[in-house]
C-alpha cells in the first residue's frame, strides 16, 4: 500500500507529469525529496501495478474512436472464467469484466467494451463475441453511449 | 458539465504526431532526462516532441500525459453504476449526478439504464455511501455493477 510520501506523488502527478526537460527533479523540489527517490517511487509503484502505465492518454473520440459500444451478454456461470478470458483477448476490446446481473432488469453478466471509428464496426466486433459465446450466452446487447456527460476520472484529495 | 462534446481533433494530427501517441501510451522512461530519450527513439529533438506533446494537450487529442493509477491497488474502488432517468428530466439528474466529486465519468446511453456512471473512492465504503446520496439527491434508485473479475483492461488505441 502506498505510503504518504507515495500519496504526494500521485496527487503532484495525477494531472500529469510536467513538461519540462527533467520532469522527476522538477517533482522532487515541489515535494522537497530528492528525484532519485521520485523515479524509485514510481519504478515500485509500476511493480505493484498502482501505476497501471505512464505515458500518452489519448482521448479516443479525438483519435476518431467516435463509435462506443458496452456489449453486455448472459453467459452461464460455469462458463463465464473461460469465455472471459477469451473476449478479453480480442483486439477491439478495451476493457472485459464480470458484474453481477440485476434480475429482472438486467440478465446480463458479461461486459466487454468495444471501441471502433464507425457503428458498423462496433457492430462486427459484437458478432464476433456472440458467435464465439455460442450456446453458452442466452442474450445480448450493445449499449452506444450518446453523450458524455463527464469525464474527469479519479482525483485524489491533497 | 451536461452537454459537453469532446473535441474531435482527428484532422489536426500528422503523421509524427501519430507516430507519438501510438509509440508513448506506456513505459515512459524513469530516467533523468525521459522526454529526450523518448524523443531521440522516435528520431525527434526533445523540443519538438514538448512541443507537440504541449499542443495535443492542449487541443484535448491527449486527455492527459503521466502516471495512470489504479485505484483499487491503493485501497480504493471503482464501481460502474447505472440509472434509469426519466427522459423528460435527464439534463436535471445528469447535473445532479456529476455535481458528486465521486462520480469519475458520465455516459448517456441508448437503454431503459440510460446513464451509466463510475463511482471512484478512496475508501471502499465510500462506494455504499454516495450511492445513498445520489438515490436521496434524484429519488431514483441506484443500480451498482462492481466487477467481479477483470478479464482485460487496456485502452490503448492506434491513432
Amino acid at each position: 500500500m502506498p505510503d504518504s510520501i507515495d500519496r504526494q506523488i500521485i496527487v503532484a502527478t495525477q494531472a500529469g507529469l510536467p513538461l519540462v526537460s527533467r520532469p522527476y527533479d522538477a517533482l522532487a523540489d515541489r515535494l522537497g525529496i530528492g528525484a532519485e527517490e521520485v523515479k524509485a517511487r514510481l519504478r515500485a509503484m509500476l511493480e505493484a501495478g498502482v501505476v497501471r502505465r505512464i505515458g500518452a492518454v489519448p482521448n479516443h473520440y479525438a483519435l476518431g474512436y467516435t463509435a462506443n459500444g458496452m456489449s453486455v451478454w448472459d453467459v452461464g456461470d460455469d462458463r463465464i472464467d473461460e469465455l472471459g478470458e477469451t473476449v478479453g483477448k480480442l483486439s477491439f476490446v478495451t476493457h472485459c469484466y464480470r458484474r453481477p446481473r440485476r434480475l429482472p432488469d438486467w440478465p446480463y453478466n458479461l461486459f466487454a467494451m468495444v471501441h471502433g471509428k464507425t457503428r458498423t464496426e462496433v457492430e462486427g466486433g459484437c458478432a464476433i463475441i456472440r458467435e464465439l459465446l455460442g450456446t453458452a450466452c442466452r442474450a445480448g446487447d450493445v449499449l452506444y453511449s450518446t453523450r458524455i456527460l463527464k469525464k474527469t476520472g479519479l482525483r485524489i484529495q491533497d | 458539465m451536461a452537454g459537453e462534446r469532446p473535441a474531435v481533433a482527428i484532422d489536426t494530427l500528422d503523421e509524427c504526431d501519430r507516430r507519438i501517441i501510438n509509440a508513448l501510451q506506456g513505459d515512459f522512461p524513469l530516467s533523468d532526462e525521459p522526454y529526450r530519450e523518448a524523443a531521440e527513439s522516435l528520431g525527434l529533438s526533445e523540443t519538438e516532441l514538448l512541443a507537440r506533446l504541449k499542443r495535443m494537450l492542449d487541443e484535448r487529442v491527449l486527455t492527459r500525459f503521466g502516471p495512470m493509477f489504479q485505484i483499487e491497488r491503493m485501497g480504493g474502488r471503482f464501481v460502474l453504476a447505472a440509472m434509469q432517468v426519466p427522459e423528460a428530466d435527464f439534463n436535471r439528474v445528469a447535473d445532479l449526478v456529476n455535481s458528486f466529486p465521486e462520480v469519475a465519468h458520465n455516459y448517456r446511453r441508448e437503454h431503459a439504464f440510460n446513464m451509466w456512471f463510475v463511482l471512484a473512492t478512496e475508501k471502499p465504503e465510500g462506494i455504499a455511501d454516495a450511492v445513498a446520496r445520489i438515490e436521496a439527491a434524484t429519488g431514483i434508485g441506484v443500480a451498482a455493477f462492481p466487477k467481479e473479475r477483470e478479464y482485460f483492461v487496456e485502452m490503448k488505441l492506434d491513432a
